[in-house]
Order: C-alpha cells, then structure tokens, then sequence
C-alpha cells in the first residue's frame, strides 16, 4: 500500500506516463484505447485512494521544485480538490469508452494524437485539481488550454482553425493580461500564494485594492466564461464531441469554476470578499450572463452550440455562489460542480451519438428521432432534467443551495434570476427530447430511415452518467459532506 | 573670447559637415566621404584636447619641463586605423553593391529592391 | 589560471588569423568550434570564481591600473560572458551543416574568421574595464559584423550591411565623442577610476553632454525604438547562422554596455535631476515593444518577424531599467540572457528550415509540422517562451518585469507589458498554424528533418528554455546579485 504522498504525484504523474505508451502504440488501435482505459481507470482507482485517505483525516502534500523564492510548484488534497479529481477522472474513463466508439464510428484521422493530448490535458486537470498554491494553479492552467488547443483543432479545416484561435486568443489573452498581474500583485502584497483558509491578505490591506484585484481575477479567469469573455467556449464546439463533453463540459470549465473557488475562499476569504466593493458588481455581472445566455442558447439551432451557452450560464451559476460569500453558496457551488458535469456530460455524448448514428447536428432535424434512438434521447431527457434542477435528478441539490445561499446572503435578485433561469432552461432543452418522442401532427410517426443508436461503448457511457445524475439525487450525502468541507 | 576656443570651432563644423552630407547624399559614395569627415572631425577634437599651449613633445630632454599629454595622440592613432578599416570595408560594399544593383544611388537601390 | 580573463578574449581573437592561414572549411569549422567550446569553458570558470572570490581585476602586460589596461570581470560580465560564450558555441557547432544553404563553400573559411573576429570583440566589450578598450572592441566586432551580413545570399543583404555600416559608424563615433569628453575631465579611462573622479568633476554641463553622447550611441547599437531601423535588414538577409549568432549576442552586449555605462561609471542617480531618463526610457521601450510587435504580426518573411519581435524585446529590458529599481534592474539582466537563449534556439530552428526548404517566408513554413516534427518543435517551444508561458525563461522575465512594475506603483506599465505579451501570441501562432495545419505545397513537400547537428544545438538551446525556466537558481540569483551592485554603485 502506497503512502497518500506517493499516491499524489502519481495521480499527476499517471497520465502523463501514458504517453510514451500511447505513442509505441500508434499503428495497434486496440492496444492504445487498451492503454487509454486501463490509465483512466488506475487513476481514478488513486482518486479514490486519496479521498479516503483524506476522508480518514489526511492531508497529503508534495512539493516538487521552488521555481524562485516563495514559488513552489507543489500539491495538497483538499476537499474541493478531491471533489473535482473525482468527477474529472471518473468522467475520463466514462469518456473514453465513449471515445472509443465515437472515434471509429466517425473515422477520425490523428487518432493517436487526439489521445496523447488527452492524457495531458487529464495531468493538467489532476494537477489543477491538487494544487497548493495560485502559482502552480497557473502553471497548469495554462498548460490545459496549450494541451486542448490540438483537440479543438482536431479537423484541421478553417472552421477549425478560426475557432482554435478566438479559443486560444481569448484564454491566454485573458490569463496573461488579467490573471497574471493579479497573481503578481497578491505576490506583491501579501508575500504569499499558498491557498490558506481564511485568505492570505493581511487584515488592513486597502480594500480598494482587494476590490481591484478580485476584477482582475474574475476576468483572468477565463476558463469560468463570464461575460464578455465567454466566446471562447462556443468557439471551442468545433472540436470532435468527446473534447466538448469532458474538456468543455467538465475539465477546462471547471477548472475555470473551481479557480474562481480558490481564490474566493482560499486567497481572499469569504469574509474578506463579503466587504469588497465589487463583489457585488460581479455578482451582477454574473446574474448578467446567466440570463443573457440562456436567452442566445434558445436562439441557437445547432445543439451543440445551444449546449455550449447553457454551459455558459450555469458556469456563472457557480461563480455567482461564491461571490455570495456565504458558505451555503459556497456549498451549492461545490456541489454543481459535480452535478452540472454529469448531466451536461450526458448531453454532449447523446448530441455526439446523434451526429454518428443519424448524421444530425441541427436541432430542428431531431423530430421524431426518439422513435429510433429511443435510448439516447431517454438519457437526453435524463440530463436535460439534472441541468434544469427538477427532481428526480441530482442537478436539484445544488440548485437548491445555490437559492439557499442567496437567500441567506439578502440577495433577492439573484433568487429571482435562479428561478427565471431554470424556466429558460426548460424552454430550450426540454423541448429536444420531448418533440423526438411526440413529433406532432405535421411529421410522419415512422421518422427517418435507416438510423440505429450508436455504437455500443458510447451507448454504455452516456448509461452511466444518466444513471448517475439519478443516482446523486438519492444518495448525495458523501459529496455534500465533500462540498461542505470546501472553505475550511 | 570666443574665437579663443576657434579649434572646437573648427571640430564642430566639420563634424556638421560630415553628418549633414551622411543623411542628405544618396550616392553611397558621398555618404563614405560623410562618414569620413564626421569622423574626422572627432579626431580633431582628440587631438586638440592633449595639446598643451607651449608643450612640446613628449620626450625627455634636459631643459624642457612643459609637454603635451601623449595619450589622446595615441588613442586616436588607434581610432584612425579603426576609421580606415571602416572605409576600407565601406567601399568594398560599395563596389559590391555597384556590380549586383549597377547603381550607386540610394533611390535607385530602394526602387530596385521594391520591385 | 590568473590569465583566464584576458584568454577568453585572445583565444578567438588570435584564432582569427589561424583561420585565415588554415582556409579549408571542414577543419576550419572544427578550429571554430574548439575555440568557441573552450571560451565558454573558461566563461563557466570565470563565473564560478567570481562567486567564490569576488571580483577578478586582470592587469594587462602587467602595468598597474589606472595607468594600465584592466580587465574586471565582476558578476555581470561573467554573467554576460557565459551567455555570449554559450550561444556563440552552439551556434558554430551548427554552423557545419547550417552555412551550405547561404554561403558558398570557398566562401565558409572566410565566414569562420569573422566570426571568430566579432566573438572576440563581443566579448572584449563585456571583459574590459578600459572605456577606450570598450571602443576598439566594439569596432572590432561591428566591422566584422558588416562582414558577416554582407555574405548573405541575397543582394539585399549587400544594402542592409551597408546601412547598418553607416548607421554603427555614427554610434561608434558618438560614443568615442563621449569618451572624450569624459577623459578630457577625468584625465583617466579606467572605469573604476573614472567612477571615483566623475563626482569631483565641476563641470556638470560637460559630463552631461558626454553621457547624452554616449547614451545615444549605444542605444544605436542595441536598436532602440525609434534607433532600430538597420535591425529588420540585417537580421532577415544575413546568412540564418549568423542570424542566430547576431540576434542572441550582439544586441544582448550592447544592453551590457548601456548598463556598465549607466550604472557602473556615472551611477545609478545620474542626471535624473535634469534628465527624465528612466521616463524616456519606459515610454521608449514600451512603444518599442508595441510598434515592433504590431508591425512582427504583419510580416511575411518569419526572419523578419522574430527580427521585429528582437526590437520588441529589447524594448522590455529597457522598460526595465527605465523603472529605476533593483527588481527592475534584475528583470533586465533576466530577460538579458533569457531572451538570448529564446532567439537562439528560434533562428538555429529557422536556419534548419531554410537549411531544408531555402528559404522563410511564411510559404515556406506550409505543412512542416509533419515533416520537420522536431525543427517545428523547437519553434514552437521558443515562441510559447518569447509568450512568457509558465515553466520557459520567458515567464521568469515577465514575472520579474510585472513584479518591478507594480512594486513601483507603475500598474499601468504591468499592464501594457502584459497585454504585449498577446501580440506575441498573435505573430507565433501565425506560424503555427501554416505549419500544422496547412498540407505541404510543392516548395516544401520534400523537406525532411535538419541534420543532426543543427537540430542538437537547436535543442541545446531549447533544453535551457525550460530548464532554467524551472531551476531559476543560477540566472536569479547571479542577476539579483549584480543588480543590487549596480544599484548601490559597488563594482
């Protein structure tokens, strides 16, 4: 048995190793997806390890190098850290199975660089995840946006091309211009970058300041798609369906959501936020985007675009619950987190296994598809409920705390724009599932021809995560307590 | 009172001289010559700055007290070989520039290589 | 070994006129390289003692300063050295395979003793504490540097070299009116005794005037905004070896020399009084960085592109010095020999490339990512750390630059450094995409990998963009020492 330290470095490590295999591999397509699975599931096996061991009451660490004085490149478990090492690595392997038939089924070319990229973004996202300090934070947040950017592009047509570069653009753009000074400046004046809870900041640091700095990390923090810097994400849909599902429903975007958390919690303090003056200027901000994006999502045609703005949205969900500065917020965004993974997860692959099996991307085309790929728009409806919040789903939680933490914080507005949200959330996703199934009078009951449901191991996938989003409904105890534990 | 420092005088203007015919000609040429008497004029001042008024050379001899500072001399013998190998190199370009282009004129270079 | 300073400028200096007598090139490469190995052995030596015993002060044919030539090797030149000595090394060892594209063969013997030539000045610059020294070493490898670019392939490079002739002339020139100046009050060259007499001098205008002078030569030299205009031509027609020497040395030397100059002879609060040189020189090099780095993202030619981004950064370390303090101070010398080691893996890679494909027009790029994986590695790797990614040199720079900025209260100079920063990202990533996502054309379809000695050094190079981007020890700690020297006036 393995020491939690040892168990640490090798969940960054682990991906990472895949790669020499992946590439010895390249002309053995069995042996590689073998070597991709069996990675996905060793690591979430060590997940797995390390939440008991911190559930036993350990905390891990490793430090691996002092880059300059103060500046270490060095891992902690953490609650939220856990939280989101789990759902990202169990995703993986979800994903990869998915992948599987996906990727055979669409005859897509540079396979084997489509999985190497994989793996480091997956080693970019555990090491995200179990960062001790913003540097490190940083170093691996920009390596996930480097080791995305080939699978965005992964066609390689124009279309491509133009959205790797308003992905590129505007995450680096953002990273560098807002983010890193940001880092510096904290650097600068309170002479520590560890997450600590409570904050870093010494108690009478001008709050003009703190209030400046808290902008420029909101903004810098592109990854959690806040208005106006929330283009990137639908630009990124051209990539192959598997990218969108794990790295833009769940890696990338949380990664964006769970620094957000970070620095909340951990670099300002949920007390110290409570007093800034932008705060609440964020807060707003936030609410902004839920709305305005929901409102885009309907107008869009295309599912995956439509899904690329309801992730918008809910990414303010969670940042708005940590600009709450109350610890229900703080909970509820903990918890959604999760929650919105696995059911936006469940979208993508049903919107992928749509566009293998029956070719259809748009969703006007989608009538009556229900008839023959009962299953997919089955797990469709699932996740549609999950995002929305509706019991029986796990999507309700979090929905519920997000309210509870407005509430509690007086912001009234906020609850309303929560409520109002999930009304536009039933208007355009919903009615997918719902037309599939009860085409209406004007189209024929039989529907197209000659459409069966996708290949197996996608069908397998997109079970397990609708099974899931049911499942957290009923057993959410073991990741409220995870959620709960965030902010100490 | 002015004219007594008639030397720096001198210095300046050839050293304007040498600047104004570097920017101004366009025949590479012209330029060198520029170039030249620009440096020219720097040697000059050197030389001027060590000499003493009533000094003589450096060399002793019983009965002379009073001798100009050797040093200046000696640094701008240095700077006039440095002059010569940049000439030298210059219109060594010069010719080169005159076989590949058949010019020695800068407008006519400039459109040569815009086309 | 007490003659280690005054060898490392003689070996190559003396390995000149071998060169010329040996005139094959087969052994004339291998003397290069030999002399260029060897001269970085000893700039590692003088390093290491210099942390161990100070300062080195050589005396020249054994005549006591000031009366002598002194050779004073502190921790800045020693630092400066290694990088100079390093790349040089780098750069011949690839210089076998890499000239056959731009130089005839009967020509390449030649090329080697100029080569030889200019080292020996650049150096000479960095080792001597003799300001009239600095002149004629200066001289030396400007002259020699003419040279070089004139062997270009194309007939441009003949007018480029010419212009930079003119224009490297004048600098020279203004600096040794400056010299004059200051000796004629000082009555001495030594730079350590000229530093002691400079504040007794009762002449303010004069001393004033002589900096200017000398001031505004260097900058010539080291292609400051708006000074840079000879840089592009050079730069893009010289042979892609020399490009590589050039760009990672000779402009590093001349921000050395600005440095020394500045902060060694007339001290670090110089004429502020009457001067606003520190304004003068973060508005200048921010411009710098913005109008090269705007006109970097329009060029067609990748030579002149990272020869455009060059003027750019040397922008940042003037931004540096123009914040006034040690963190400022230290994230020029950074950046210093950072941006060396970027620059130098860049034009190795693009000299591979022109090796292959002849050529480095965007054009030329098409499709590589596939048939040169290894070259477009490389290329990739120094651009993301001329971006300042975490984990290349690049980062540390800008990390050192943002920190100066902000700790002086300067908020909105962090932030413009930044946001040019994303230019940066715009003009690499233009390459990057015409080499991996555009199929190969008939100009580059049979392009193949570079030899394998270019693409060792290359990757040399590369190597130390981020090993030193994570094991900072050496580059900070060398350059915050030094910093905190030239800050404090101590030698």
């Amino acid at each position: 048995m393995m020491g939690a330290q040892q168990v640490l470095q090798w969940v960054v490590l682990l991906p990472a190793m895949a790669i020499p295999l992946l590439l010895l591999a390249r002309h053995y397509p069995n042996i590689r997806e073998g070597v991709s699975l069996l990675a996905s599931i060793t690591l979430f096996a060590l997940v797995t390890m390390l939440y008991r061991d911190f559930t036993a009451g350990g905390s891990a660490e490793a430090v691996w190098i002092a880059i300059m004085p103060g500046l270490e490149i060095s891992f902690r478990v953490d609650a939220l850290g856990v939280l989101f090492a789990l759902v990202a690595s169990f995703l993986w392997i979800v994903t990869t199975l998915y992948a599987i038939g996906y990727m055979r089924a669409h005859a897509e070319d540079n396979q084997t660089r489509f999985y190497v990229f994989f793996a480091v973004s997956i080693a970019s996202v555990m090491a995200i995840a179990f960062s001790a300090n913003l540097f490190t934070l940083f170093i691996f947040y920009e390596m996930l946006t480097l080791a995305t950017y080939p699978l965005v592009t992964h066609a390689g047509t124009a279309k491509a091309r133009a959205g790797g570069r308003t992905y590129l653009t505007i995450l680096v753009g953002t990273s560098i211009v807002f983010f890193l000074p940001a880092i510096i400046a904290t650097y600068a004046i309170s002479g520590s970058l560890t997450f600590t809870p409570g904050g870093v900041f010494a108690a009478d640091t001008s709050p003009v300041l703190l209030g400046a700095l808290l902008v420029l990390f909101i903004f810098g923090i592109g990854k959690a798609a806040i208005m106006p810097f929330h283009r990137w994400l639908p630009a990124a849909m051209v990539a192959p369906t598997p990218v969108s599902s794990l790295l833009h429903a769940v890696a990338v975007v949380k990664a964006g959501v769970f620094s957000v958390i970070k620095v909340g919690a951990l670099i300002f303090g949920l007390d110290t936020l409570a007093g800034l003056w932008s705060t609440d200027l964020l807060l707003y901000l936030c609410a902004f985007t839920v709305i305005v994006a929901s409102l885009v999502a309907m107008r869009q045609d295309n599912l995956k675009a439509r899904l690329a703005y309801s992730t918008v949205s809910q990414l303010s969900y969670m940042t708005a619950g940590v600009l709450l500065a109350t610890s229900t917020g703080l909970l509820g965004s903990s918890m959604h987190i999760a929650m919105h993974a696995l059911g936006k997860i469940t979208l993508f692959f049903c919107a992928g296994a749509i566009l293998v099996a029956a070719h259809k991307s748009d969703i006007s085309q989608m009538r009556g598809l229900g008839r023959q790929m009962p299953f997919t728009m089955m797990a469709f409806f699932v996740g549609s409920l999950s995002i929305i919040g509706l019991p029986p789903t796990g999507g309700t939680w979090s929905k519920w705390y997000l309210i509870t933490g407005s509430l509690e914080a007086d912001q009234l507005a906020l609850v309303i724009v929560l409520m109002l949200s999930s009304l536009l959330n039933i208007a355009y996703l919903l009615p997918i599932p719902l037309r599939a199934f009860f085409p209406g009078e004007a189209h024929p009951v039989e529907g197209p021809v000659g459409i069966r449901e996708a290949p197996l191991p996608s069908l397998i996938a997109i079970g397990i995560t609708s099974l899931m989003c049911l499942l957290l409904f009923l057993f959410p105890q073991r990741l409220y307590d995870l959620a709960s534990a965030v902010g100490g | 009172m002015i004219l007594d420092l008639y030397n720096y005088w001198v210095v300046i203007a050839l050293m304007m001289v040498g600047f104004y015919s570097v920017i101004v000609r366009g025949n590479l040429i012209k330029k060198l010559i520029g170039l030249n008497i620009f440096q020219t004029s720097v040697f000059i001042f050197y030389i001027s700055v060590g000499k003493v008024d009533g000094g003589t050379a450096p060399i002793l001899v019983d009965g002379v007290t009073l001798y100009s500072n050797p040093l200046p001399h000696v640094l701008i013998l240095t700077a006039i070989v440095v002059g010569i190998a940049t000439l030298a190199l210059a219109l060594a370009l010069v010719v080169r520039i005159k076989d590949a282009y058949g010019t020695v004129e800068e407008e006519e270079i400039r459109e040569i290589d815009e086309q | 070994m007490v003659h280690l300073p005054v060898l490392q400028v003689v070996i190559p200096l003396m390995a000149a006129p071998a060169l010329l007598l040996l005139n094959r090139p087969w052994q004339s490469w291998l003397l290069t390289c030999l002399v260029t190995i060897t001269a970085f052995a000893i700039s590692v030596s003088l390093l290491g003692t210099v942390y161990s015993t100070g300062t080195i002060s050589y005396e020249l044919g054994g005549w006591e300063p000031p009366w002598g030539i002194e050779y004073r090797i502190d921790l800045l030149s020693a630092y400066v050295l290694l990088i100079v000595s390093g790349v040089a090394a780098l750069v011949a060892v690839a210089s076998r395979q890499g000239l056959d594209a731009d130089v005839a063969t009967d020509k390449q013997p030649t090329l080697y003793v100029l080569y030889c030539l200019c080292l020996a000045g650049l150096l000479g610059i960095v080792a001597t504490g003799d300001l009239f020294n600095v002149f004629v070493f200066l001289e030396i490898s400007s002259l020699s540097t003419y040279a070089l670019i004139a062997m270009g392939p194309h007939r441009r490079a003949l007018w480029a070299s010419y212009q930079y002739l003119v224009v490297g002339t004048i600098g020279a020139t203004f600096l040794l009116i400056g010299i004059g100046f200051i000796y004629s009050l000082t009555g001495t060259l030594n730079m350590q005794d000229i530093a002691a007499r400079l504040p007794l001098v009762d002449a303010d205008r004069t001393v004033h005037t002589a900096f200017a002078f000398i001031v505004v030569g260097v900058c010539l030299k080291l292609a400051l905004f708006p000074l840079h205009f000879w840089l592009p031509n050079a730069y893009t027609y010289a042979p892609s070896i020399v490009t590589a020497f050039l760009a990672a040395t000779s402009t590093k030397v001349a921000v050395y020399l600005l440095i020394r100059l500045h902060y060694s002879i007339f001290g670090a609060n110089f004429a502020l009084d009457v001067l606003p040189l520190n304004l003068l020189f973060l508005i200048l090099g921010l411009a710098g960085v913005f109008a090269a780095s705007l006109v970097a993202v329009q060029q067609p030619n990748v030579k002149r592109l990272f020869a455009y981004s060059s003027i750019a950064q040397i922008g940042y370390m003037i931004v540096g010095l123009g914040l006034g303090t040690v963190i400022g101070l230290q994230a020029t010398l950074l950046h210093l020999f950072n941006h060396a080691l970027m620059k130098g893996a860049l034009f190795l890679a693009i000299a591979g490339v022109v090796y292959r494909v002849g050529g480095s027009d965007l054009a030329h790029f098409a499709g590589l990512g596939r048939l040169m994986p290894w070259t477009m590695a490389a290329i990739v790797i120094g651009g993301l750390s001329l971006i300042g990614v975490p984990l290349t040199v690049g980062f540390i720079s800008k990390w050192y630059l943002v920190l100066g900025a902000i700790e002086a209260g300067l908020w909105p100079v962090a932030g413009l450094v930044l946001i040019a920063s994303v230019l940066a990202l715009f003009y690499v990533w233009r390459i990057v995409e015409v080499a991996y996502f555009e199929s190969p054309t008939a100009l580059t379809e049979s392009a193949r990998e570079a030899p394998l000695g270019m693409l060792l050094a290359t990757w040399v190079l590369v190597g130390a963009n981020i090993y030193f981007g994570i094991d900072t020890e050496l580059t900070r700690q060398t350059s915050e020492l030094a910093a905190q020297h030239l800050m404090g006036g101590q030698p």
